[in-house]
């Protein structure tokens, strides 16, 4: 197991630019995920670290050797894929085998090793099956089993779940986090699903046109969201977003949406006048008759345990995420309040969160 | 068989009627593309009288002279010089003595023969192998001018090669490869390697690319993943594009004249020159013919399943 340490990595595809400049590290037995939507760069930086992809600048370290050129095969490291690649004209055993007797193991030893690993994976009964007719899960277990046969400095998932359905996805989910904190193997995966990289990650950067717009924890990466872009694209439903015009000074504390005042963390930067936005998850929105940010009930969306109520106002929807006893009912006029403590105002050119202090750690409940 | 047409998969089960018409015509088609065939092998079992005997005869008495006659040369002698020799030991010898001749030696055609297989697996193995190779490389890697080059591969087959016989025959004459082994191998696979890259570019580029890529993050390098993952399940593949370039390399005729006379001479120029007395000699001929055809039809038989498979490749999805 090793740390894995990417340097200003640059990849362009023709006139394409596929990664721009990232930089992250990877500590050793870290869960580490790569999370955008399609097209982001994540796949290419992970094929890159494999070294199925070469570079066109930066550099990848791999347990500190520079790894950057070197070919997949001499990098010992783990790849699984999305659509398994499992070799069809083997059987299971031999699948999990593969990469043993590329090492020159005996037969013995690899038997060992293979029947190991169905063991942990709970697999060993289908090992003299054919790979043709498992089930997704089995396939994805069996591809799973290939990679950690070997021991690896280092594990690459490419959307491992992608292609089993929603139900399953879930139990693999919690299978694959209970993998890892049994192997406590480095880990890097790449996935446009959110909830996949909350729930296993220990470390998500999130992708957006080739850049790495936040790295941090699943929590650091909901309640402080550095961009417009990853405060939209983690969450579900996404944050709100309320535009305004104004400028703030350090140590400011409210915002004027409308001519209501809104209460914000403490701003550590001043702006001067500029578009703003302000970002608010839709559980830290409540219905209040005081308030004087008001709108209409569009919407009522019931959960269970909570429900999901649309409001229009003068600012565009706003989603809040309130308590499944209150009653909302459509067309009813409400007022909104939201939490101070949990807002988040962002520069509207930049797309950059202005700093306050929700940033400043110790932010809960 | 049953228990699978029953179920959903199928759409609607033919009637019996349609069954039964359907094998009676499948029957009839392969009556009539035997009857070539048949006449060929019946030809060859008949004595040269009956064998120009008309009407055609169906029923005669078989004879192997046709096959003595193919693999011998025999020279006419008188009857006193035949009573002077010691007896006939071999059937051939009887069959041929009867006609007051003796057998001199062999005949050409085992070489013919020899030199026919030599060319045909020589240049389909030459074939397939270029062609593997040169389809993995359009299929995985980028090449500069790649349509066009795969264009330019695919258009040395819109015309007929023997347009290009006069130039080809003068190439061969000044480089010494005329009536060679190699220079015919080298022609077949000139012409087959088109067909091999396109047939099997279509074959490889449905692997898909993660298994090399899985095999070479597993230590092995593009060579080794290329011979254990990719060629494995090329199989299929490489045997439907050998058997094609088998078939053209094995039946070729027009080249196989111009360019060979005598010691890399295949079995199809000899065979239609054989000429007993008086004429052709048909039986030899039918002979010749039905032994030319056994090769071909072995390995059609053991790759027919590949084949089956290879030319209805993509057009039903896994």
């Amino acid at each position: 197991m090793a740390e894995i340490r990417v340097n200003h990595l640059k990849k362009n595809f023709g006139d394409f630019v596929a990664v721009r400049d990232s930089s992250f590290t990877v500590k050793h037995g870290e869960f580490f995920c790569l999370l955008g939507p399609s097209g982001c760069g994540k796949t290419t930086t992970l094929r890159m670290i494999a070294g199925l992809e070469l570079p066109t600048d930066g550099e990848i370290l791999l347990g500190g050797d520079d790894v950057t050129f070197r070919r997949a095969s001499e990098r010992d490291i783990a790849f699984v894929f999305q659509l398994f690649a499992l070799y069809p004209h083997m059987n299971v055993r031999a699948n999990i085998g593969f990469p043993l007797k590329c090492d020159g193991l005996s037969s013995a030893e690899i038997r060992r090793r293979v029947e190991e690993t169905a063991q942990i994976l709970r697999i060993a009964d289908l090992l003299d099956k054919p790979v043709s007719g498992l089930s997704g899960g089995d396939r994805q277990r069996v591809a799973l089993g290939r990679a950690i046969v070997r021991k690896p400095k280092a594990f690459l998932m490419d959307e491992p779940l992608g292609a089993l359905d929603s139900e399953f996805r879930h139990v693999m989910c919690g299978e694959l986090r209970a993998l890892h904190n049994r192997l406590k193997a480095t880990t890097v995966y790449v996935t446009h699903d959110q909830l996949e990289a909350m729930s296993m990650a220990d470390t998500i950067a999130v992708m957006n046109n080739g850049l790495i717009e936040q790295l941090g924890s699943p929590r650091e990466i909901y309640d402080r969201p550095a961009s417009l872009f990853v405060a939209d694209f983690i969450g579900s439903p996404s944050m709100n977003f309320l535009d305004t015009h104004a400028a703030l000074a350090s140590g400011a504390s409210e915002l004027n949406i409308d001519g209501t005042k809104v209460g914000i963390p403490a701003m550590r930067v001043s702006v001067s006048e500029s578009d703003l936005v302000l970002g608010v998850r839709p559980e830290h929105v409540s219905l209040s008759d005081q308030s004087t940010l008001r709108g209409e009930v569009f919407g009522v969306e019931y959960l269970g345990t909570t429900q999901i109520v649309t409001v229009t106002t003068k600012r565009g929807m706003v989603r809040a995420r309130i308590s499944a006893d209150m009653k909302a009912s459509l067309g009813e006029h409400v007022g909104l309040s939201f939490r101070p403590e949990k807002l988040s105002v962002f520069d509207k050119s930049t797309g950059r969160v202005l700093k306050s202090a929700l940033h400043e750690g110790g932010v809960h409940g | 068989m049953s228990a699978r047409s029953s179920t959903a998969h199928s759409v609607v089960e033919p009637s019996s009627t349609s069954k039964l018409v359907a094998s009676v015509l499948v029957v009839v088609y392969a009556l009539v593309t035997m009857i070539p065939l048949f006449w060929i092998v019946v030809t060859s079992l008949k004595s040269p009288p009956d064998s120009i005997s008309y009407p055609p005869k169906i029923v005669f008495t078989p004879t192997i002279e046709g096959y003595c006659n193919l693999f011998t040369n025999q020279t006419r002698q008188t009857p006193e010089f035949l009573a002077t020799l010691p007896p006939a030991t071999t059937a051939c010898e009887k069959v041929t003595r009867e006609r007051n001749m003796v057998i001199v030696g062999p005949s050409n055609f085992t070489k013919r023969f020899f030199n026919s297989l030599v060319i045909a697996f020589g240049s389909t193995a030459l074939s397939v192998f270029l062609g593997t190779i040169a389809a993995y490389g359009f299929s995985r890697f980028k090449v500069p001018l790649k349509d066009d080059l795969l264009f330019f591969i695919l258009s040395t087959r819109m015309m007929p090669p023997i347009a290009v016989a006069i130039p080809i025959y003068l190439m061969y004459r000044e480089l010494g490869l005329s009536d060679t082994k190699i220079g015919m191998i080298l022609l077949y696979t000139a012409v087959n390697v088109s067909l091999a890259v396109w047939l099997l570019k279509g074959f490889i580029d449905e692997i898909p690319r993660e298994y090399e890529e899985a095999a070479m993050i597993d230590g092995y390098t593009r060579l080794q993943a290329f011979r254990k993952v990719v060629l494995p399940q090329a199989t299929t593949g490489i045997v439907a594009t050998a058997i094609f370039c088998m078939i053209f390399a094995w039946n070729e005729y027009a080249f196989a004249v111009l360019l060979t006379s005598g010691d890399a001479q295949p079995a199809p120029p000899f065979i239609p020159t054989i000429i007993g007395e008086g004429g052709m000699d048909w039986p030899a001929v039918g002979a010749g013919t039905s032994l030319f055809l056994i090769p071909i039809l072995v390995f059609t038989i053991l790759l027919r399943k590949h084949l089956l498979r290879g030319i209805t490749f993509g057009a039903v999805r896994k």
